[in-house]
């Protein structure tokens, strides 16, 4: 205490301001997220309603309607779109723990690192060139790849991530008991990595989820119900989008009522991918 | 081993190549197929696509420059903001919070980043733009007029809308990642400053800081690296025109909601070929921005173990 008595009024004041301005920072981006979650729940709330959510949009100028078709083409892009990174993401993940070793290893891994920020619409535009374009056709599953390709490099470190957080004495205790190698990971390393792994590929899956600018030009959006990925297909928040940058008010409010159920959609996915990473065993 | 696991095993490691062979395979095709797919207007505008301004469907005059400024412009306002409200609140979660505000506060802004683009974006166009538009920017304008970048008329959507926007979709991306490093900083080094005397401020500012700084500014990279390639929200409150103006007030356009708002109506092959040129440049610069991100926040881990 004696310091403090000696400590200069400027060098205290400093200290205040100091303290002061970095609240003041904290308290605004968190506050701007209060604000922002609020009005659209406040708004999404007036625009829910069974109809909004079992029926189909109708035409421009007739109010009423809903994002039905929407919700579901987004549960089919998406699923599609997982049921091909898992195997893909996984297994690169599998190899780079298992066997990733020299700059060739090493240069795969900075590729994922590096495309985990890849612009989306850059992707998109990728999944037209390929998908598209040779078949003329705007379809749901060109859409399904863009996000595949989107999860990828998040899925390559989370499992490789997850794998490597199993203590390797676990694989060769598995070894030394004569499980063949594969046997080794399949049956004994991947299940404690387990719980690491699901929680990489929900936070993947709620990384497309709301993903918006890829869609443009892939999935491209129906105002019809289209369960078959091969044809153009509705998705929530390429609806969300046109409903906001379209000049009718009915619209608008349809287009809070979609935030609402897609911030629902990601905070559940959140909230799964951290009670998945709670079940991790403990390690002694 | 029997005959069967040894082909079992030998099935397994072809699986694992083959998964990764594909992984590769496909982010190759991604940067084949920008190139291949805007090679017409590389080849017919050469380097000059980068500087020209004109953008006209119809003479097949294209030009990236508009696009390139307001996407350069609109992520620096975001990265300065972002940065500067980052880092403090980074500074105030790890070292003057206690843990009962830090910990839900960190939450929050971490659910922040969990927030998809289009309800930024849905937020920022009836929201934010109508509270700029009628408050922040006419005071900007009032006693800041005298610059040329608050000149002009007021829109409210335009590209300090945007800038402000991704700046706050930004936000959460630097301050998780500075809060994290700051934590990493050793104990040692604050005891050693507050030996010598030091106030917590000038430990913070003097010491913990400069410690963590090249991976604060790598996080800052990062950030920068999603605000150039952010496009939804962008689009929805940057104004859509492809014209360079001084004023942060004006409408503008950035090279991602360019491709986002055209593409579908591109009706000629080279139109079609110069936006995905721009995608080609959207792609290059944002590979540049996160391995630069990615190797100072690297070579900050080396030092860290070296030490």
């Amino acid at each position: 205490m004696i310091a403090q008595s000696r400590l200069e009024p400027s060098r205290r004041a400093q200290g205040l301001i100091g303290v002061v301005l970095t609240g003041f920072c904290s308290a605004l981006a968190a506050g701007l997220l209060i604000m922002l979650l609020g009005y659209v729940i406040v708004q999404g709330w007036g625009a829910i309603n069974p109809a909004f959510l079992t029926q189909l949009p109708r035409p421009v100028g007739v109010s009423g309607g809903g994002v039905a078709n929407g919700i579901v083409g987004s549960a089919i892009i998406i699923g599609l779109a997982t049921l091909m990174a898992i195997p893909i993401g996984g297994l690169t993940g599998v190899y780079l723990a298992v066997y990733g070793r020299g700059l060739g290893a090493e240069f795969i891994r900075f590729l994922a690192e590096v495309l985990g920020g890849i612009p989306s619409i850059a992707v998109g535009l990728f999944a037209y060139t390929i998908l598209v374009q040779p078949f003329s056709h705007f379809s749901g599953f060109s859409a399904a790849f863009a996000f595949t390709v989107l999860m990828l490099p998040l899925m390559v470190r989370t499992s490789e991530e997850a794998i490597r957080g199993v203590p390797i004495a676990i694989r060769e205790g598995a070894l030394a008991l004569g499980l063949p190698d594969y046997g080794s990971i399949i049956h004994v390393v991947l299940p404690a990595a387990r719980p690491l792994i699901v929680t990489g590929l929900l936070l993947a899956i709620a990384r497309i989820t709301g993903e918006t600018a890829p869609l443009l030009f892939t999935a491209f959006g129906s105002q019809f119900w289209e369960v078959n990925p091969g044809n153009p297909m509705a998705e929530l928040s390429l609806q969300i989008f046109t409903y906001a940058i379209s000049p009718y008010d009915d619209w608008h409010r349809q287009a809070w009522g979609g935030a609402l159920i897609l911030i629902l959609a990601v905070l559940v996915l959140n909230v799964g991918a951290r009670i998945a990473i709670s079940r991790r065993p403990r390690r002694s | 081993m029997t005959l069967g696991q040894a082909i079992a095993d030998r099935f397994f490691r072809f699986a694992l190549r083959g998964a990764t062979a594909l992984f590769v395979l496909i982010i190759a095709g991604l940067f084949i197929e920008l190139v291949h797919g805007s090679w017409q207007a590389i080849t017919t505008f050469g380097p000059k696509f980068l500087i020209t301004s004109e953008w006209n469907p119809v003479t097949g005059k294209f030009g990236a420059l508009p696009f390139i400024y307001g996407t350069v412009v609109s992520s620096a306002i975001a990265i300065i903001v972002a940065s500067v409200v980052g880092i403090l609140a980074a500074v105030f979660l790890a070292e003057f919070a206690p843990p009962v505000i830090a910990r839900p506060v960190s939450f929050l802004i971490e659910l922040l980043a969990a927030i998809p683009s289009v309800v930024f974006g849905l937020w920022g166009l009836f929201v934010l733009a109508p509270i700029l538009a009628s408050t922040v920017d006419p005071f900007l304008q009032r006693f800041f007029g005298f610059l040329p970048i608050f000149s002009g008329a007021i829109y409210g959507i335009g590209l300090l809308t945007a800038g402000l926007l991704l700046a706050l979709m930004i936000v959460p991306t630097v301050a998780a990642i500075s809060r994290d490093l700051i934590v990493a900083v050793p104990n040692e080094l604050r005891e050693a400053s507050y030996a010598l005397g030091a106030t917590r401020w000038e430990t913070v500012t003097r010491v913990v800081l400069p410690a963590a700084r090249a991976g604060i500014i790598g996080a800052c990279v990062l950030a920068l690296g999603r605000a150039l390639g952010e496009t939804i929200a962008a689009t929805m409150v940057i104004g859509n025109r492809p014209a360079i103006s001084i004023s942060l007030f004006a409408p503008s356009y950035t090279l991602s909601s360019v491709i986002a708002n055209e593409f579908t109506e591109a009706t000629s092959a080279i139109y079609l070929s110069s936006l995905l040129a721009l995608g080609l440049i959207l792609f290059v610069i944002s590979i540049i921005v996160n391995g630069s991100a990615r190797l100072l926040m690297w070579s900050m881990l080396q030092r860290t173990r070296a030490r």
